[in-house]
């Protein structure tokens, strides 16, 4: 008894392969695929884009001079930049606020219980899955002066303006085509988050006196913030990166009225072969999507409203 | 299969596979394929290109030489961004307009004393005016393989119904004007259903085109030297005034936003290189004719648009690529090129020779519009840093095509953003 007793108390050497480091390490080996992925893909290019923006590099010529700062200099004295930034901040202002209202107005009428609304939420959602440089291409026809837009317009006796050669009209069009592209996106994800609001609080409320308004600020907003923070936050970035529109609707035009600054660093990359200063203006962008993105992120504190 | 059978089997396939291994190694070792891009996609022209490589091969049987056709609009900007990639082709076609950035930059290899050591190949032949472009400090550094001038295609058939005289009866009649060409477009679109004159590729973005009009008024963008702005001067302005009273005073071209296709019948004239005979329709077609363009304020002129071959002088297979170049230009395949791509060699630029080649065009029109053109004929303007040039100078001109432009003020203000690029 003794004997056993002894043999009992003395201490194991604990074993390495706990059950939570076999966690971590399966957890890590899951990650491991993507961790590689970003960093090959992501962090390597963006190391690399931060390389390329200190140095002067011709392409043709086949030189790669270290300049230090000198492109960033570049920078603050570059002319265009101030009204490259100005359009890019027009843009993204008319995106956001175009597809995120017209979404979530989409989104309520579609939250209604009546027959046919599948079919209309598949319609609405549908743009989303066309080809971007497509639609764009279709739409690029339509607004052109003789096209199919004006067209229609001519059969109410309105004669239309020449919408992607006139300053006043080519950013709001290209706002236009890219909110009814994607607004289906949002539209979907305000969807889900008003079908997950619980019904009582809108039956407490009529209770209470509410009308239908009242209740949507009072109830439906707070409720469903969270998604309107992840949806502004996409909406912003993805406006901040658009591209393709440009290019194929004006080409930065009239002018450098919708040259936004992706289509401003391609072209200074790309197409002037000044793929330094193209890298620091990538640069910029990268600075500027953090920044937007942090502050939103600070403002769901004050703005969204978490139930628990 | 007994020990001894299977031992036998071994040998006899390692008989037949060793040598053939090793040969392959050594074929592995000399292979040479050559990539060159091209920016036309046309099944003719990439037949042709195969038949030239298939002949090289003949006498280099370890090269093989692959054409890689890019999209036009993006040609350039494609090839620049291969090469800095570090995936840049051996040879490459290179427009007039970006010529100066690529002779200058050092890119391209010499060229001279391969051509000149070339059995056979007599450099003599080939113009000094088609090659001035593509020459520095004396040396060539690409071989212009199409000098292909500007002239008008007109639709009969739409003129007469509008009750103009033809392009034809105006050049008899010796008043084969811009004047003339201006009212007769005007007539069309006033007249019938279809449009005026198209300046096509033009679209109210590649502005360089339009050198095929304002030549007549002896104007240019910027000075020989390409150091000073030029576009404010009276002869723009006078040329660009016109252009302008065309467009959006008599309707004669289509305004910015429109787009019309002489090809599908649907103007009088258009402004176009002579390859896009091609586009002519094949059924249901009208009656068309080819002209030079007209007769201008500055008296007659020609414009033609030039393209260039050159080898990359960083590329792995330098010497190989020169030598195929040297091959793909010499006498014999310049006449192959000449169906499509008007020559540079002195020999080829007759009726008889362009007549072979070109079965559309008649000696007549081969000889008004393709030979007296390339023997008179201007490049359209190129410059260093053309692609910045051009996005700044199209830029300043959006203000220009709308109806209540300031001629003068936008084209001053053209120079103010052009000239401290010209002057870099």
């Amino acid at each position: 008894m003794h004997m056993r007793l002894a043999a009992d108390t003395t201490p194991r050497k604990p074993a390495f392969w706990t059950m939570a480091r076999r966690d971590a390490a399966s957890g890590y080996a899951f990650i491991a695929p993507q961790l590689v992925g970003i960093s090959i893909f992501v962090l390597l290019p963006l190391g690399l884009v931060f390389y390329y923006s200190l140095h002067e590099w011709n392409v043709l010529a086949n030189t790669f001079t270290f300049v230090g700062d000198a492109n960033y200099q570049m920078l603050l004295r570059d002319p265009n930049l101030p009204q490259v930034l100005w359009a890019s901040a027009v843009f993204s202002a008319g995106l956001v606020v175009l597809n995120m209202s017209l979404a979530l107005l989409l989104a309520v009428l579609l939250d209604q219980k009546l027959k046919g609304m599948v079919i209309f939420r598949t319609l609405f959602f549908s743009p989303v899955v066309v080809s971007l440089v497509a639609w764009t291409i279709v739409w690029s026809f339509l607004l052109q002066a003789n096209g199919g837009i004006n067209g229609m317009l001519a059969m109410i006796g309105v004669e239309g303006p020449n919408w992607l050669r006139t300053p006043s009209t080519a950013m709001i069009s290209v706002i236009v085509v890219q909110v009814f592209k994607n607004v289906g996106l949002n539209m979907i994800l305000f969807l889900a988050a008003l079908q997950g609001v619980p019904k009582e609080l809108y039956e407490a409320a009529r209770v209470d006196g509410a009308g239908r308004f009242k209740q949507f600020r009072r109830i439906t907003l707070p409720m469903i913030s969270p998604t309107i923070l992840l949806t502004s936050i996409i909406t912003i970035v993805g406006s901040l990166q658009v591209f393709a529109q440009i290019a194929i609707l004006t080409k930065g035009g009239p002018g450098v009225s919708t040259t936004v600054l992706v289509y401003y660093l391609y072209q200074q990359a790309f197409q002037f072969n000044f793929f330094g200063y193209g890298s620091t203006l990538s640069i910029l962008l990268f600075a500027i999507v953090a920044v937007l993105t942090f502050i939103q992120w600070q403002m769901r504190k004050r703005i969204v409203f978490y139930e628990n | 299969m007994s020990r001894i059978a299977q031992l036998k089997a071994t040998a006899a396939v390692a008989g037949i596979l060793v040598p053939l291994a090793a040969s392959g190694v050594a074929w592995a070792q000399d292979a040479v394929n050559l990539r060159m891009t091209i920016w036309s996609a046309n099944e003719a022209h990439l037949a042709m290109f195969n038949e030239i490589a298939a002949g090289f091969q003949e006498t280099h049987p370890n090269v093989t030489v692959t054409f890689e056709p890019l999209p036009f609009e993006n040609y350039t900007t494609t090839l620049t961004t291969q090469i800095a990639g570090g995936n840049p082709p051996d040879l490459a076609w290179v427009l007039e307009t970006t010529a100066a950035d690529f002779v200058n930059s050092g890119a391209l290899a010499p060229l001279s004393e391969a051509f000149s050591t070339t059995e056979g190949y007599e450099l003599d032949d080939v113009t000094e005016q088609a090659t001035a472009l593509w020459r520095r400090d004396g040396e060539l550094y690409a071989y212009p393989f199409s000098t292909s001038p500007f002239a008008i295609f007109a639709n009969n058939d739409l003129i007469t119904e509008a009750g103009a005289r033809t392009p034809a009866e105006l050049i008899e009649a010796g008043e084969w004007t811009w004047e003339n060409a201006f009212d007769v477009a005007a007539q069309v679109a006033s007249g019938t259903e279809a449009d005026g004159l198209v300046v096509r590729d033009f679209n109210y973005q590649v502005w360089q085109n339009l050198a095929s009009i304002w030549r007549g008024w002896g104007a240019a963008p910027w000075s020989d030297d390409g150091r000073t702005c030029t576009f404010a001067e009276p002869a723009m302005v006078d040329a660009m005034t016109r252009i302008h009273q065309a467009i959006f005073a008599e309707g004669a071209m289509p305004g910015p936003g429109e787009s019309v296709d002489f090809f599908a019948g649907d103007a009088a004239m258009t402004i176009t290189q002579i390859s896009r005979a091609s586009l002519l329709p094949q059924e249901d077609p009208f009656d068309w004719d080819l002209v030079p363009l007209p007769k201008g304020p500055a008296g007659e002129y020609a414009v033609v648009g030039q393209a260039g071959v050159g080898a990359f002088a960083a590329g792995e297979n330098v010497e190989t690529a020169v030598d195929f170049l040297a091959y793909m230009t010499n006498p014999e395949n310049s006449q192959k090129l000449a169906q499509f791509f008007p020559p540079a060699r002195a020999s080829l630029l007759n009726a008889d020779t362009l007549a072979t080649t070109n079965p559309l065009l008649s000696p007549e029109q081969l000889e008004a519009v393709v030979i007296d053109g390339i023997a008179n004929g201007q490049v359209l303007p190129g410059h260093t840093n053309f692609a910045q040039i051009q996005q700044t100078v199209r830029a300043g001109l959006d203000a220009l095509w709308v109806e209540d432009a300031d001629v003068p003020a936008v084209l001053q203000s053209v120079c103010s953003s052009l000239s401290p690029l010209l002057s870099r």
